[in-house]
């Protein structure tokens, strides 16, 4: 591999891991003012700032990556300008990042799937060669934890709650679960990173412990698995989505304040 | 753990005297706290008449830390400094056990309840903390955690069993 292809893989890399975290933090904060129940609100727009940080970590760190390159479409790149304008084709999160967030048993998990996978692929993240990475995955790690407790205890408490809430959670399942398979097939840019094929057993191990606790199905391995956001393919929903995050540094370039 | 990288050293009296202005420093979310209080400056350096202080961010989305850096800067520029520079690390990520026991104490004085002693602990375990959180009010260690996020990003929202008011806990983390 060249130097030159080897550090657009990073960039790619890093970029994918903060577009998920980003579009992840975004969709929650739609809840804001909205939660079910005010403690409820406050703790997902805790968890959607969490995210919001460790995106603004890894888009700081591309920004620095993409200004030492030579010449690069995004050159001069700020956390900023990655967030606020690249185009819907640029984007490379997970498509389940960017699905609307749907009632509290999507919401819910959404974000139980998502920060297993996370809390899995940081633990191994944080052991790469790269020191910023490894250092933003150490960082994030500690946050992740609350997500996968806060997240997991919620798909308990609806799975194993009312005949509504079962029938709910079910519901999110067939709705989610095709979105899942997309985490664990890695993107040509991941090569040389954390292999997310290889942080599939344990994922499934601890989905399935809990759905077993949440009385839930596990769904069948053999689904259709949707895939594409990792290199830009996405749902109709990411454009909705972009369109109201960078509006105003579209119509106010560098409106601060 | 290094012993150096939990309680930073000043070498030279002019980084001393640096860290004595850092310590008039608050927290704007917590303003009964000083930054070095909450064990987030790392580092402090003074060369060439340049100063150099590195801090540490407490959560990854903490909005706080802006504001700190900020604030950090202007204490500086107040005490005569005027070449400085402020760095941010993220290795090794700021841990709680690194909160001076006297922040601990103007936390609970706060109604705060400060974290408890160390972070070697399992997160795992569901529907319960294992912590003992003693409430600010009473004393009581009869409380219970009403959810694991509050206020902040740095606190949990608890409830004392005996007095029956909420309250906040520092989290350890």
């Amino acid at each position: 591999m060249s130097a030159h292809t080897s550090n657009q893989a990073l960039i790619d890399y890093t970029l994918h891991l903060a577009d998920s975290s980003l579009i992840m933090a975004q969709r929650s904060s739609e809840w804001c003012g909205h939660g079910p129940v005010l403690e409820q609100d406050i703790a997902i727009t805790n968890i959607s700032l969490d995210l919001l940080g460790q995106a603004r970590h890894f888009y700081q760190y591309a920004a620095g990556l993409i200004n030492q390159s030579a010449d690069h479409t995004l050159k001069p790149a700020t956390e900023d300008s990655l967030a606020y304008l690249r185009d819907e084709r640029a984007f490379k999160n997970l498509l389940l990042t960017e699905l609307p967030k749907g009632d509290w048993a999507q919401t819910i998990l959404k974000h139980f799937f998502f920060s297993v996978y996370q809390s899995l692929l940081y633990t191994r993240l944080q052991t790469v060669p790269d020191k910023d990475l490894a250092a933003i995955a150490a960082k994030s790690l500690k946050e992740v934890a609350y997500h996968v407790k806060w997240s997991s205890e919620w798909v308990i408490r609806l799975g194993d709650g009312t005949a509504e809430s079962h029938q709910r959670m079910l519901t999110a399942i067939e709705e989610l679960w095709p979105y899942t398979g997309e985490m664990f097939r890695a993107a040509d840019y991941e090569t040389g990173m954390v292999d997310p094929s290889t942080l599939h057993a344990g994922w499934l191990k601890e989905v399935q412990d809990v759905f077993a606790e949440a009385t839930l199905p596990m769904s069948s391995e053999s689904v259709y698995m949707h895939v594409g956001g990792k290199t830009g393919l996405h749902t109709e929903n990411l454009g909705y989505m972009l369109a109201e995050l960078q509006y105003l540094q579209r119509a106010y370039p560098g409106a601060e304040w | 753990m290094n012993q150096d990288i939990h309680i930073p050293t000043s070498q030279s009296p002019q980084a001393e005297k640096v860290w004595e202005v850092l310590k008039q420093v608050t927290d704007p979310e917590i303003p009964v706290l000083t930054v070095t209080d909450m064990g987030i400056i790392r580092k402090v350096d003074v060369h060439d008449g340049m100063v150099e202080v590195t801090i540490t961010p407490t959560y990854s989305g903490c909005p706080a830390m802006d504001m700190i850096s900020v604030n950090i800067r202007l204490a500086l520029i107040e005490a005569g400094y005027r070449e400085i520079r402020i760095h941010t690390v993220l290795d090794p990520a700021w841990t709680t056990d690194w909160m001076t026991e006297e922040g601990k104490q103007k936390l609970r004085a706060y109604g705060i309840a400060p974290p408890a002693e160390t972070t070697a602990r399992s997160r795992k375990l569901l529907f319960d903390d294992v912590v003992d959180v003693e409430c600010p009010r009473c004393q009581s260690h009869n409380t219970r955690l009403l959810s694991q996020f509050g206020s902040t990003a740095c606190k949990a929202l608890y409830q004392c069993n005996d007095c029956k008011e909420p309250f906040d806990y520092f989290k350890c983390h």
